[in-house]
C-alpha cells in the first residue's frame, strides 16, 4: 500500500491525545485530512475538520480514500469494520496489541470488500514531500526526502533509522511502507515489495525485516525475478530463541523465523543482506550500479 | 500465555469435549488420596506449561493409590524444559482404541484460523507431518463463517480413523464423532481467544466415545486484557527479578548475559542495536524496548538497565517516530542524575524531537550524541571490553559521579565542566580500579572532530 498526496484521509479517533497531535503533524506536512470520527463528539469540528459518529457518516458526508485508526486495541475491530463497511479501500491500523482473532476478522472483511489494510502495529506510510499517514517523523528532513528508494519495514523505529541512513548517503525515498510488527498483518512484506515494484517513482527497494514468521522468505521468492535492485536488513540475529522481542511477531520457534533462514532466502534471490543499517547507502549504490 | 494441562482441560469440557476425571496434586500424599478418590488405575502427569513431559519421564501409570504416591514422588521437582514441576494431575486411566491429533491455531499464512487433524495421535505433529504427511489434514477456516460440521467432515475424507474391521455404520459414527469434536474444539478456540488449542492425543475409547487425554492451550497475549479471569489460571512467564520489575512497569525487558546495556525505542531498533553490538564484537546485556506509549517511561527503564550488575557501559539509541526523543532523553537524564552511575554512556539520537533532545544532552550532561548508531555502538563495545579487561565492576554504589558520555561537545557546553570536575573527585578510585575512563570525551573528541564536521546535521 502506498499513499499519495491527493488522497483524502479520515482519522478515526481524531479527538484523542495521539489522534489530535498526529493529525496536526499530518496536516502541517500536507496530508489531506478531510474528517474525523468519534461517536461521542459527532457534529464537532476538531483540527479544523468535521467529526462524525461513524466512518459511514463520514463517507456519506465528505467521502475519503484512506482511514487511519488512532483507536485503543479493543476498539479496533468495530472501528475497522465500520470503515470497511463504509466502502473504505485503504486502512492504516496503528494500534499495537489488537487481539489476533479480531485482526483476522477485520482482514476477512477487508478481503471480501476489496479493502487493503496496513498493520496492525504499523507506524504508518510516508511519501516524502507529499503526505504521511500514521506517526512517522516525515517532517524530519534529515530522514525523509523525496527520492526513488522504496522502503518496506516491519518496524517504525528501525525503518526510520534506515531512512536516515539513506538520506545521509545521498538518497531519498519514493515511499515508506510500514507494514507492522504483528504476527498477522494486512499487508505482508511481499505485498509491499510488489507495490513498490509496480510503482513508477521507485527505482530500488530496501526490505527491513525482522525475526519471526516467514514473510521475508516469501518476499524473497518474488524478488528472485524482480528487475528493480534491492537490499535488505533483518533485525534480531542476536536475539535469544523462544522469546517475543517486543513485537508480537518477532519470535524464533525452533528453526522457524530465524535471521539465518531469511538471510539465506534473500541472498539466494540476489539481495544483499546488510550486517548493519549504516551500510544501506553503500550497498544500495552497489546494487544500483549493477542494476 | 501458556496454560498447564489441568488449567486448559476445563475449556474443552465447557465446549462439550469429554476429558478424563482428574484432580491436581501438589504433594505425593495428595496424589495418593486423589487416586483413592478416583478409584482404579490412574495416570500421574507432570504439570508444566511447555516441553515434552512424556519423554522426560513426567507421565506415569499407577495401578493403585500407593503407586500414585510413588509416581508423584518421582515426578514432583523434576525439570521439564527448564520448568520445575510443582504439581501433578492425577487422572483416571482410559481404555484407548485409537489416538488422533486435533488442533486449531492462528495461522499467519492464511491470516485466519487453521484446523489440523491427524489420524496419528500421541506423537509430535511435526513428526507426522514429516513421515506421514497423507495422514495430516489442514483446513484454513473463514473466520466470518466459522467451522461447520460439513467442512469438518470434509477434512476427514479418506482418512483411516482406525475403526478397523468395524462395520460401515461404526466407521461413519466414528467420523461423525470426530467431526463434532472438531467443531467443538473450534468453538473453544474462538471462545477463549486462543493462539493455539491442541488435543494430543484425542482418544477414541473402546466404548466408542472420544476423550481429550491431553490439552495444550496458549492464550493470545493481546487478548489477556479481555480474558482477565481466565488469565489468572495461566502460567506466568518465568522471569528474572529484573524482568519481573520490567513487567510490573509495563516494559518489555529481557535479561541477557552480555555487558553492554541497551536502551532503545521500538522493538525493531532495539533488536538492531543488539545485532550491531554483536556485529562489533560486543555482547548486549539486555533487550529493553520503550516503544509505543512506554516511551514516557525512560527513567524507570534506564534504572532497570543500570541495575543489571553485568552492565559495563550503556548504549542509548533513539530514533523517534511515535516515540518523542526529547521526552525519552528527558527521562534518561532524570535517571542518570538520580543514580549517577559510574559507567560510560554512548548516545545516538535521531527523529521526532531530536533537536530538543540534543540540546538537553548538551546542557544537562555535556555531551553531543554520535552522528551514527554504529559509531556510538563501536565506542561502547570498546569501552565494555576495556572495563572487562580492567575487571572493574559495572556499577559502583551510586556515589561515584558519572563519567558519562557519548562524545565530548565542542567545549561550549556549560555542563561539561561540572561533569568533569565531578568525575575527577573520584579519580583516585578509578585509578585504583585500574581504569582511566577511556570511553569518555577527551579522547573521542579529537579523533572524531572531522567526522562531526562532515556530519549531516
Amino acid at each position: 500500500m502506498i499513499v499519495r498526496g491527493g488522497q483524502r484521509v479520515l482519522v478515526q479517533g481524531i479527538t484523542g491525545k495521539q489522534g489530535t497531535f498526529w493529525t496536526g503533524r499530518m496536516q502541517e506536512y500536507g496530508t489531506r485530512i478531510v474528517a474525523g470520527v468519534n461517536p461521542k463528539k459527532a457534529g464537532a469540528v476538531h483540527c479544523g475538520v468535521p467529526v462524525y459518529a461513524s466512518a459511514r457518516d463520514a463517507m456519506r458526508e465528505t467521502g475519503f480514500d484512506v482511514s487511519v485508526l488512532f483507536i485503543p486495541p479493543l476498539g479496533v475491530k468495530a472501528a475497522a469494520l465500520d470503515a470497511i463497511e463504509a466502502g473504505c479501500r485503504r486502512l492504516v491500523v496503528l494500534t499495537e496489541h489488537v487481539p489476533v482473532q479480531d485482526v483476522m476478522e477485520v482482514l476477512a472483511a477487508a478481503r471480501v470488500n476489496g479493502a487493503a489494510v496496513a498493520g496492525p502495529n504499523t507506524a504508518g506510510l510516508v511519501t516524502p514531500g507529499e503526505c504521511f499517514v500514521g506517526f512517522m517523523p516525515a517532517f524530519e528532513r534529515g530522514i525523509f526526502r523525496p527520492g526513488s528508494v522504496g522502503v518496506v519495514s516491519r518496524s517504525g523505529s528501525l525503518g526510520t533509522l534506515i531512512c536516515l541512513n539513506l538520506v545521509q548517503a545521498g538518497f531519498g525515498e519514493s515511499a515508506f511502507v510500514g507494514i507492522g510488527g504483528d504476527p498477522i498483518l494486512g499487508t505482508t512484506t511481499c505485498d509491499a515489495v510488489r507495490s513498490l515494484d509496480a510503482d513508477e517513482r521507485t527505482d530500488a527497494i530496501v526490505v527491513v525485516g525482522e525475526i519471526g514468521g516467514t514473510m521475508e522468505e516469501e518476499a524473497a521468492e518474488y524478488m528472485q525475478d524482480m528487475r528493480k535492485p534491492a537490499v535488505a536488513f533483518i533485525a534480531g540475529g542476536a536475539s535469544p530463541p523462544g522469546k517475543k522481542m517486543g513485537h508480537a511477531g518477532a519470535i524464533v520457534m525452533g528453526d522457524k523465523g530465524t535471521c539465518a533462514s531469511k538471510r539465506k532466502a534473500l541472498e539466494a534471490a540476489g539481495v544483499e543482506v546488510l550486517d548493519t543499517p549504516s551500510d544501506v547507502g553503500r550497498a544500495l549504490g552497489a546494487a544500483l550500479g549493477r542494476g | 500465555m501458556d496454560f498447564e494441562e489441568h488449567a486448559a482441560k476445563p475449556l474443552l469440557e465447557a465446549a462439550g469435549i469429554a476429558v478424563p476425571r482428574g484432580l491436581p496434586a501438589r504433594s505425593p500424599g495428595e496424589a495418593e488420596s486423589h487416586a483413592a478418590a478416583i478409584g482404579g488405575p490412574v495416570m500421574v502427569k507432570a504439570q508444566a506449561p511447555a516441553g515434552k513431559r512424556g519423554k522426560a519421564g513426567g507421565i506415569r501409570a499407577a495401578g493403585d493409590p500407593a503407586a500414585a504416591r510413588e509416581a508423584a514422588e518421582a515426578i514432583l521437582g523434576m525439570d521439564v524444559a527448564g520448568h520445575r514441576v510443582e504439581s501433578v494431575l492425577v487422572e483416571e486411566q482410559a481404555a484407548i482404541a485409537a489416538e488422533y491429533y486435533a488442533a486449531v491455531l492462528n495461522d499467519a499464512a492464511s491470516k485466519g484460523p487453521l484446523v489440523m487433524f491427524s489420524s496419528e495421535g500421541g506423537m509430535d505433529v511435526e513428526e507426522v507431518a514429516a513421515s506421514m504427511p497423507d495422514r495430516l489434514r489442514r483446513a484454513p477456516v473463514d473466520i466470518a463463517r466459522g467451522l461447520d460440521l460439513a467442512s469438518a467432515r470434509a477434512m476427514l475424507d479418506g482418512l483411516d480413523l482406525g475403526a478397523g474391521e468395524a462395520s460401515a455404520a461404526e466407521a461413519a459414527a466414528a467420523e461423525t464423532a470426530v467431526a463434532d469434536t472438531l467443531v467443538a474444539l473450534y468453538r473453544a478456540y474462538r471462545d477463549n481467544d486462543a493462539d493455539l488449542l491442541e488435543v494430543n492425543p484425542l482418544a477414541r475409547l473402546e466404548d466408542g466415545r472420544l476423550m481429550a487425554l491431553d490439552c495444550k492451550y496458549t492464550l493470545d497475549d493481546s487478548s489477556v486484557k479481555r480474558r482477565e479471569a481466565l488469565a489468572k489460571s495461566g502460567s506466568p512467564e518465568r522471569l528474572t527479578g529484573l524482568e519481573a520489575r520490567g513487567q510490573a512497569l509495563g516494559l518489555k525487558y529481557i535479561e541477557l548475559d552480555g555487558d553492554v546495556g541497551v536502551l532503545a525505542n521500538g522493538a525493531g531498533l532495539t533488536m538492531t542495536t543488539m545485532d550491531v553490538i554483536t556485529h562489533h564484537g560486543g555482547r548486549p546485556a539486555n533487550f529493553l524496548e520503550i516503544g509505543g506509549e512506554a516511551y514516557t517511561k525512560a527513567k524507570p527503564a534506564l534504572e532497570l538497565v543500570l541495575d543489571n550488575p553485568g552492565v559495563k557501559c550503556l548504549v542509548v539509541n533513539f530514533c523517534g517516530a511515535f516515540a518523542r526523543t526529547d521526552v525519552m532523553t528527558g527521562g534518561v537524564l532524570d535517571a542518570w542524575e538520580a543514580l549517577a552511575p559510574s559507567i560510560p554512556a554512548f548516545f545516538s539520537v535521531h527523529g521526532t524531537g531530536s533537536a530538543e533532545a540534543r540540546t538537553m544532552l548538551r546542557e544537562r550532561l555535556g555531551v553531543t550524541p554520535y552522528e551514527t548508531m554504529d559509531e556510538a555502538i563501536a565506542a561502547a563495545v570498546a569501552a565494555a571490553r576495556e572495563a572487562g579487561e580492567a575487571g572493574k565492576p559495572g556499577r559502583a554504589d551510586g556515589r561515584e559521579t558519572g563519567a558519562a558520555t557519548g562524545r565530548e561537545p565542542d567545549g561550549k557546553a556549560d555542563g561539561a565542566a561540572g561533569r568533569k570536575a565531578g568525575r575527577e573527585t573520584d579519580e583516585a578510585a578509578e585509578r585504583e580500579a585500574g581504569r582511566k575512563t577511556d570511553a569518555t570525551p577527551e579522547r573521542e573528541a579529537g579523533g572524531e572532530a572531522g567526522g562531526k564536521a562532515g556530519g549531516a546535521s
